[in-house]
Order: structure tokens, then sequence, then C-alpha cells
């Protein structure tokens, strides 16, 4: 909201400097999130009388133009064509310097010199008019040489840019600023100027006024306003309109916009000869009825959005015959507008339901400065209030403007005001500092609360207040109310404590641990997007994919179902940069369409939360790209091996895998299997070449391996086995070192065989997979794998007898197996 | 005429015949345009309806259509089937059995690994908290507008959710799915469990990544990680949440940074404020960052509102709550000094690098 500074001066006393005032409002939280200077810069510019216009010989674009301005003929070159000899205009003389910032100096062009510059309005930041001069021949007092400032009666001002939070509408308006500032800096406020209604004729006798949907609509006032003479506003309610950002328009829909802007209420001018039985009535849009807004738009009345829990339901205004006139608090329709050739308004101040108004704002894509202020909630007992202060503005430009008597008044259902009780003690207990009785009681009535008794209160708020709630809530909201008044930074601060101990989940530690693990094995950790494209989405098969209903861009509108299409394609990018010798590694969520998910998420949702809504699985994947030159299935397997046995596990075996999840090479890709649950942990292989291919545009450049660990199953002790706590001693007496070397059918499993080694005697201390060998005097449909055993025991260095023992036992584990001593 | 048809269905046949015939994808390369294409004999009877009559060029124009489609439609059919032959072939060809892979044949680690800003981020700030007594909790990505809205005050329509650009999940009845927009419906789930299971009170940070309708910019992604805190005890008072955002800032930032609250608006917090800390980059004197003001804005914090915790199960009158939470986005930025996030999402090597 941009509000001036002389404005609120009107309200309250201000002796601050601009900056002052914006660190008295920013810790009151209407928040200044800029400060604009108007009107300065034109300390300097007079009104000229233009003498002479003439061509400049060779120039068909700028002239020499001879003014008056008090001092004697002044030569000035001018690009403007829109005046006339004898026209006053305004002069920027040598040395002044513009809004802007713009110095003016003494130029020569075409060989002639200007001494100073004629001015339009944009130049003087008093118009956006930049087709030519600001002509100044209607302005009474335009007399050469006088100081332009005094002519047009402007004075330098502050625009302070405010933002008001959505629970202060009462401070949406120039008077409520004013009221938190009076209150805080303990200064009276000031009322406006109000006009009486007077007349013999009462209201009830010329117009009419009814409320048929009162939960709707809380109050309806209708006034006649007679003999209004439809005209420009005076200077001073255009240029607060203008420094608000409003576009003046009529003196009659400017002092509407004034009292809005000031007071907070919207209302709304009609001509009265355009309204059927000069009757306003409020009632529910039923299904079929159309309206043409303002705006030029048909809308269709009653019918129901996409919005949840939305009805349909709009508040429209009707006439004496019903037919509709408006949308009510929103915008009006072209019908009955205001023109040049009113005389007789009917002028509507109303409240309306604060969630009707945004829903129907909301559904019809239709956001007002009336329907903003509706839907966070305006005093329901301003209205009148509101035309009292138009009628004292307007008939500043409307003299024997005529307000009826008894201007009409229905009401509907009004919120209901609470009564709440508040004790310095409940300050305290909330706000961890104490603030006197005496002082919350100060406080709350400058915001005019009503506060009776003695500590405790018993405080009701003001109409306007609408955001403070019954019970428990209320008294929060008093508290807050206190709390701003005083100062946010006058509260106590004090570092809280308490008897448990923070930390991490398991969860959390395995997942720092396997970030941990895929750094320190020279993985750099990336951070794809979760949404994607609907094409990249299917280029691995994961279901249906999870879509964005609203999504900004395609290439941002379903949710993944796998990090390997975001890793590999962040791999190829660098790679194409020339790095792709690189591994990468993201850990990230993935999403399944409930239809498909083995566990989607059942959970509250609907309106009220009353029913329930099957949401995606969310499950999270650590994935590894492996993309050095060279790099392939054994080199991510190799990878995958040690990442696993940073994870204090008990066993985890690479198994062969007859259908290789999407997205991986299918012949290229086997299993990370827990022994002891027989759970999959995770694949390991290569990504998938047509994956590769599809995110480069044509051939896949070269292998990648892939690693790709699920973290639900890692966290769950049920599927990934923890290893033993108890750490082995090595032996401090030398180790024997033997290699056995078996010939083993295809179907057993190399780290089947090396753990049957490993548990055939707690002397066994290590057993390392060196040799794979195919073909010569191997069979087919066997190879021989070659094993560094090594031995040792505790007690003593192990003898040549006992390594033979333990040699045969050894040959004897792979022999249980199928595997025979080659 | 219906000589012409039968012709061209005998050509077609022909055509389909050695569409059917043919065994690799080079050899139907080779064989595309003698089919359908230049050199085909549609081309050729093609050419010749410009001899017709009109009436029998459009008759026999629409059967030569017919019949090429036919063609094209086989020879698409053969070239997906002979495609899914080579790969199936190429993939048998490049089998390999990773049972038997020798550990020492890959010499690790691959090179000097670098952790992800925010994730390193993220764990910085958790650290902190964890230090203060905090536990680390964590919800979902995709929520019900009941959690990430409703349960938290604002019921459907509410003003207050222009707050957030929501995008919303094709799921369920329109707009009841979104992808959060914050990570207090975490907030949520977690009182409603410390109620079921009798563990209050609470002292918890939440992180995640939430999600916004909002073009990308130099300082805000589609999506975005925030940390929430939310502590729920007996006696808790504001000066809790003040002192504890104050003991956080020095912690994370440095002695020398401090921070501020100010009335702000939050529908499940009451009182509510903003919080700031001083510019990292004048130190508080006042720059460009700052807007000369020597504060930044971090983010939000309020005591729980009463209806929130209500809504949960927890009785408002015997515990107070207070809620605060910030971007960790922000934060990683204003520590490296990073102009554009959207380097964040590029994951070019030569930045990832730089982390420690």
């Amino acid at each position: 909201m941009r509000i001036s500074l002389t404005w609120l001066r009107d309200f309250v006393d201000l002796p601050e400097s601009p900056e002052e005032l914006r660190g008295v409002l920013d810790d009151l939280g209407l928040v200044v999130e800029g400060i604009e200077r108007v009107g300065e810069g034109l300390e300097d510019v007079v009104v000229a009388r233009v003498e002479q216009i003439a061509a400049i010989p060779g120039a068909d674009r700028i002239r020499r133009v001879v003014v008056e301005a008090g001092d004697g003929p002044l030569e000035i070159v001018c690009g403007a064509w829109n005046f006339h000899e004898g026209d006053r205009v305004p002069l920027a003389p040598v040395g002044a310097v513009l809004p802007g910032g713009f110095a003016i100096a003494r130029r020569t062009m075409r060989g002639v010199t200007s001494n100073g510059m004629l001015c339009s309005g944009r130049e003087l930041g008093l118009s956006d008019d930049q087709s030519g001069l600001l002509v100044l021949n209607d302005q009474p007092g335009a007399e050469p040489g006088r100081r332009l400032v005094e002519v047009l009666g402007l004075a330098p001002d502050v625009v302070f840019d405010v933002s008001v939070e959505g629970n202060r509408p009462d401070a949406w308006c120039v008077e409520g600023v004013a009221r938190d500032l009076a209150v805080r800096l303990a200064r009276p406020l000031r009322a406006p100027r109000l006009a009486s209604p007077r007349g013999a004729v009462a209201t009830a006798a010329v117009a009419g006024a009814r409320i048929e949907a009162p939960d709707l609509c809380g109050r309806l006032t209708v006034s006649v306003l007679r003999h209004v003479r439809v005209a420009p506003s005076p200077a001073w309610v255009v240029e607060r309109l203008r420094a608000a950002g409003m576009r003046p328009i009529s003196n009659v829909v400017d002092a509407s916009n004034l009292v809005m802007l000031e007071l907070g209420q919207p209302t709304h001018p009609y001509d009265r000869a355009r309204v059927a039985g000069a009757t306003l009535g409020a009632r529910r849009a039923r299904a079929g009825e159309a309206l043409t807004t303002l705006d030029g738009v048909e809308r269709r009345l009653a019918t129901p959005g996409r919005g949840l829990g939305d009805t349909g339901e709009d508040c429209v205004i009707v006439d004496g015959e019903d037919r509709v006139l408006g949308l009510a608090g929103i915008m009006g329709g072209a019908a009955s507008e205001i023109t040049e050739a009113t005389t007789e308004v009917l002028l509507e101040a109303a409240c309306f339901d604060p969630m009707a108004i945004a829903r129907s704002s909301k559904r019809h894509g239709l956001r007002t400065e009336a329907s903003a202020r509706f839907e966070r909630g305006v005093d329901p007992t301003l209205a009148l209030r509101a035309v009292a202060r138009l009628v004292a503005v307007l008939e500043e430009s409307s003299p024997g403007l005529e307000w009826l008597a008894e201007p009409l008044d229905v009401t509907g259902d009004l919120p209901e005001v609470p009564t709440l009780t508040l004790a310095a003690r409940d300050v305290a207990d909330l706000l961890g500092t104490t603030i006197a009785a005496d002082e919350v009681r100060r406080l709350l009535s400058g915001l005019d609360f009503a506060v009776e008794g003695d500590d405790p209160f018993v405080v009701r708020p003001p109409a306007r207040r609408l955001d403070v709630r019954a019970g428990l809530e209320g008294r929060a909201d008093l508290i807050e109310e206190v709390a701003r008044l005083h100062g946010y930074g006058r509260l106590a601060r004090r570092v809280p404590s308490w008897p448990e101990v923070g930390g991490l989940t398991d969860r959390q530690r395995m997942r720092r641990r396997l970030r941990d693990a895929a750094v320190a094995l020279g993985a750099l950790e990336v951070w794809t997007p979760t949404l994607v494209a609907p094409g990249e989405h299917a280029l691995v098969e994961v279901g249906p994919p999870v879509a964005v209903a609203n999504p900004l861009s395609a290439e941002e509108s379903v949710l993944r179902g796998t990090c390997v299409t975001g890793v590999a394609r962040a791999w190829l990018r660098n790679l194409e940069r020339g790095r792709g010798d690189v591994a990468l590694f993201e850990v990230g969520t993935v999403f399944t369409h409930p239809e498909v998910a083995a566990h989607p998420r059942r959970t509250r949702g609907g309106v009220g939360g009353a029913s329930e809504v099957d949401l995606p699985e969310e499950g999270e994947r650590l994935t590894l790209v492996l993309g050095r030159p060279h790099d392939d299935a054994v080199a991510a397997t190799v990878l995958a091996r040690a990442l696993l046995g940073r994870l204090a596990l008990a066993d985890v075996v690479v198994r062969a895998l007859a259908d290789a999840p999407p997205g991986v090479h299918p012949t290229r890709a086997a299993a990370l299997v827990d022994r002891a649950s027989g759970a999959r942990l995770g694949v390991v292989g290569e990504v998938d070449p047509a994956l590769v291919a599809a995110l480069a545009g044509g051939e896949a450049p070269r292998r990648a391996g892939l690693v790709e660990l699920d973290l639900d199953a890692l966290c769950d002790p049920a599927r990934a086995t923890p290893a033993p706590r108890t750490i082995r001693v090595p032996s401090r007496f030398p180790s024997a070192v033997i290699d056995l070397a078996f010939v083993a059918p295809d179907a057993l499993n190399a780290q089947d065989l090396a753990h049957a080694l490993t548990t055939t005697d707690e002397r066994v201390e290590s057993v390392a997979l060196f040799d794979v060998y195919r073909g010569g005097a191997v069979p087919s449909g066997s190879r021989s794998l070659a094993f560094t055993v090594r031995l040792s025991s505790p007690e003593r260095t192990l003898d040549e007898r006992e390594v033979a023992q333990l040699r045969e036992a050894l040959i004897e584990s792979g022999r249980a197996l199928g595997a025979s001593l080659r | 005429m219906s000589d012409d048809r039968n012709d061209l269905a005998t050509l077609a046949e022909d055509l389909v015949n050695r569409v059917h015939a043919l065994a690799s994808l080079d050899a139907l390369r080779e064989a595309e345009a003698s089919l359908v294409g230049r050199r085909s004999p549609f081309a050729e009877a093609q050419r010749a309806l410009g001899a017709l009559g009109e009436e029998e060029r459009r008759t026999r124009g629409a059967a030569l259509q017919e019949a090429r489609r036919r063609v094209e439609g086989e020879l698409e059919a053969r070239r997906a089937l002979l495609a899914a032959e080579e790969r199936r072939r190429a993939l048998e060809a490049d089998r390999l059995d990773l049972g038997d892979v020798v550990d020492a044949a890959v010499r690790l680690p691959v090179a000097v690994g670098h952790g992800g800003l925010i994730a390193a981020t993220q764990r910085e700030l958790e650290d902190v908290f964890v230090a203060m007594g905090f536990t680390v909790e964590e919800g979902p990505e995709v929520e019900s507008d009941w959690y990430n809205f409703e349960a938290l005050n604002m019921p459907p329509a509410h003003p207050a959710r222009g707050l957030w650009d929501t995008l919303y999940v094709d799921l369920g009845a329109p707009e009841t799915v979104v992808l959060r927009t914050h990570t207090s419906p975490t907030q949520i789930h977690l009182m409603e469990r410390a109620t079921a299971g009798g563990t209050l009170p609470i002292h918890s940070v939440m992180p995640g990544r939430c999600y916004r309708r909002d073009t990308p910019d130099a300082r805000h992604l589609v999506a975005f990680h925030q940390i929430e805190g939310l502590v729920v005890a007996e006696g808790i008072t504001f000066a809790d949440l003040a002192g504890t955002i104050e003991s956080f800032t020095a912690a994370y930032f440095g002695p020398s940074i401090t921070s501020r609250l100010r009335p702000g608006f939050f529908p499940f917090t009451e009182p509510s404020a903003e919080f700031e800390v001083t510019c990292t980059v004048c130190r508080g004197a006042g720059c460009r960052t700052c807007s000369m003001t020597g504060w930044v804005e971090l983010g939000g914090c309020g005591m729980v509102d009463p209806a929130v915790l209500a809504a949960v199960g927890i009785d408002p009158e015997r515990y107070h709550g207070f809620a605060f939470g910030f971007g960790i986005d922000r934060c990683a930025m204003m520590r490296y000094e990073i102009a554009d996030l959207r380097a964040l999402t590029e994951n070019d090597v030569r930045f990832v690098e730089q982390f420690s």
C-alpha cells in the first residue's frame, strides 16, 4: 500500500524524518518496502509564456522557442509540438535538477543555445503524459516567472510503500496506519472531516435496500446524493490518488477511491437514473445468471469452480427488478456506471462475508482493490462513516450536493464481537516478558479495544478487528497486539534448555554415512530436478507419472520416478564440457503413483480433512553414475561393495538378476542382496545404453557404471542386517597366506564360495578373489576362481601342520558347494 | 477403376512381403527409399496422377495414399521389431556376470569427492540445532491440502493461502493434493504422532524440499529447501523463541551476527514475527544487499496458534509452542556469496568441486 506522509499527518503529528518513521513502522509490523520522494526537484521550475516559435534551419524535430519567464526573453530549443505562441508552460532553467536527478545545463544544438528546458508532465513527475509540454493556460495564477509549485499547490511529499499483513485489514488504510503510529508514539489521533445527511426528503422515500442473503452480506447501506456535478477532482484529491498509485477519473469515483484508501471502506456509486426502482439488493446468484463486469468480461455466475470445496456461490447486487448489477464487493456491471451526465448517485457502502468474496474472486480470476479488502474483512460498522467522509470530499468539487436524510442501513449476519479475558499474567506466560497491567490497558485502549475491570481485564475488540478471535485464540491475538505495540525489540530473550538430548534418527545417520562414503570414494554430489518433463519420465518405465495439475511449464510437470535419468543427464552435460571423468551421485526422493505403489500413503484430505486421499509412495535412493573412461559394471560393482562396506552391514552379496530394473543395462546388472534376509538393497551395473543414447540425442558416448541403493531397505534392520558390534583385534602373530583356485560351476556365486571359505574356521582371517579364468583345461559351464586366503591365530604362529589342516578344511568347504580344487 | 484399386492392393501386398523379408536394420534403411520413398512404385504412381481427370485423380490418389500408408505402417513395425532384436542381440553379446568381480580390478577412491552445497548446508544447520538439543524429523513432499493448509489454520480459499503459489498434484478431487509449499505440514504429522504416542514435549527441526509455482530467478527456484523448528512444551514463551533464534544465529553465522524480530503474520502462529539477521556482507554497516538497513530477512517464526495445537489434540492451556522456519538455500547463498541460485542445479563439476 502506497501512502503519503502528508496524508498520514492529517491524522497524527509526525515531526519525525521519513527514515525514523520507517523504523517505527517496521517495528509495528507495517513493513516499509520502499520510500519514494515526490514533488521534489520542482522548486526551480517556473511558469514561462511562449513569445515566439521559429524553425531551426536543417532541423525538423526541434524548434527555437523564445519564452518570457519574468527576467526577459530566453532562447530555448524544444522538441515538443503541442503548444502555440502565448501558451504558458513549465520551464526548468539552467541549474535546475529535475526529479530523477536530471540536471539542466546550457546546451547548443544546431547553432542555437538552449537556456533551459520546457517540460512535459512526465518529466516533472506530475503525470504519465509525455506527448507534449504541460500546458498551464487553464491554471489560475500561472503568470510568467511564478514558481510552478506555488501555482499548482504542490508540496514535496514522501510516499511509503507499506506492506500490510493479511491479519491487519484494519491497518490497510491511512487512518489505520496513523492509528498504530498514534498509539506507539502516544499522540492523539485526529478524525477526518465528515459531512452529515440533510434535506427534507428521507432516503426511504426515493430508494430501497434489502438483503436476501444475510450470511453473505452483513450490512448494506444505500445513500442518495442529489445535485451531483460530475467534474474533475480538486488538486489535493488527484495528488493523493496519484501518490497511492491510482488514476484520477472523476470527482465521484475519485472520492470513492479516496475514502477506500483513507478509511478502508470500499463504496460503489451507481447512476441512480440507471438503477431500476432506485433499489439495491444483495442476494445469491442463481444458476444460469450472467453479468458483464466493468472490465467488459461476461461472467457466468453460480458456476462451481475447481477450488477445493468451491460450490460456485456468488453474492450479487441486484436492482429493484431483481436484475444483476454487479458482483458484490468485487466489481460492478457496466450498465449502471457513473457518467458525465449523472446528477443523482445511489451510493452503496456494504460489507460482505470475507470467505465468500475470496471464493468468488478466485473463481472469476478477478481481484480488485475492493475484493482484496472485503476478503480480508472490512469493519462492519464503517459504512456510513465512510459515506460521510465521501460526501465531505465530494462537496468541494460539487457544491450544493445533497445527501438525503436517514440513509438506508439494513443488516444481515454480522460477525460476533468476542468478549475475552486477559490478565497481565497471561501476557507474561506467553511472551516471557512482564508488561505492567496498566501498560496492557493503555496499549489496547489506544487501539479502541474496550478494556474493563482490573487485571484480569474483560476485553472487547473494536468491530474493525475482525482478526481477533474468541477464546484462547483471541487471547493470543490480544497478546500479539500488546507485544507489537510494546515493541518486539524490547521483549526478553532466554535460551531454553530441556533434559531431552537432541540427535539424529537411525535413518538420518545412515543417510549421512552413505553420503560420506560416496564422497570418500571420490564421488561428487549433485542435485537434479524432482520435477521433470513427461518425455523424460517416460524414458524409464516406472509406471504412470505423478503429474502436476498446474505446472509452470511442461518441462517441470511430473514428479520423477527415478534419479538415474537426472544423474545420467548431469554426467552427460559435464561430459560435453569435457569433464565427464567423474563419479556423480544424488541422494533423492523418487515418486511412485499410488495406483502402482506397493505402499501408497493414505492420509487425511478433502475439506476439513474429513475424507481420505491416496498419495504417491516416496522412496529415497542413492544413485551413483560412474563416468570415467573405461568405467563399467565391474567398476560400479567394486565401488558398490566398497560403499556398502562402510555401512556396518553384516554381508551383502552381488547376485545375478533375472530382470534388471528399468534404466539399468539389462544384461550387465546385478542385485545387491542382504545375505541373511535375502532382501534386495540395491542394484549395480551400467546405465541402460538406450537411456544414455536418448539423453545424448544419438549414440551413447560410452559406458557408464551405475550404483543404485534403496535407502528405505538400508534403513530397515529387518532387511539390511547390521554387522555384529564386536570388532576383532588382529593377531599379533604373522598370518599364513595361501592361494586356492577352484573350478566352480557358473551357477555358484563367487561370493557365496568366498563366504563358505571365510566361515570354515575362525582362524580364517580374510578371503579375497584375485583371479577368474575360463577356457583351457576348465570345462565349459565352469570357471576357475582363485582366492587368496589369510590364516592366523590370536595365540600363536600357525605351524605347517595347522595350515595344511586348514587348507584341507577350506577345500572341503568348496567341495560342499560343488567347487573342486583346480 | 476397380482394377486400379486391385493393382494397388497387389502392389502393396508385394511390398509388405518385401518388408517382412528384411532381416536387419541396415537392410531396412537401404530398402526404405525403394519401398515407400523416392524410388518406390508409389512415387511413380503419384507422378502418373497428373495425367488423369480430376475425379479419377482424386479416387486413385486416395487409394494410392491408403496403400502407401499400409506399407509404411508395416515398415515401421518391422523397424521396431528389428531394433528390438538387434538390441537384444547386442545386450546378449554384452552380458557380464558381476558375481565374479575381483575387487582389486578397480582402484579406489576414484577421485577426491565433494558433497553437495545444499546437503552440506543442511547438515551444518542440523548439527547446530542438534547441539542445542533438537531432534531432526522429516516428512513427505507430496501432501494433502489438509496437512499443507487446513490443519495450519488455512481453510480452502483462505486469503492467507495467497502467500504461497501452490503446485497442485493431479490426484483425487481437484486441488486436494499439493507439493508442499513449506515444511510446516511436517509439524502437524509430528504433533499428531506425539499426541498418539504420548511423546510430548517436542523439540525438533524439520528440513526438507518444498515447491512453489513461481518463475525461477536468481533468488528463487521452483524447488527449494527449508528448515523448520518446533518446540512444544509446558512453560515455553516467546522469550525462548527469541533466545533460540539468537543462539542459532551466532552459532551458525558467527558471533558478530545478531538477530532481531519484528511483527509478522502467519496463520499458524500467534504472535508471529519475521526474523532478520545482521547483513553478512557488510556486517551491519549498510550495503546494497541489505538495502542499507544492515539487516537481511531470514525467516518467519511465532508462538504456535492455540487453534493449531487444539486441532492435533494438544491442550493449548497446558502447552505452549514456538515454531520458526527459514530457507536452507538462502543460508548457503549468504554464506558462500552465491549470486544466482540456479548455479546449484547446473551440477557443473567445476562448481561442485569447490565445496568442502
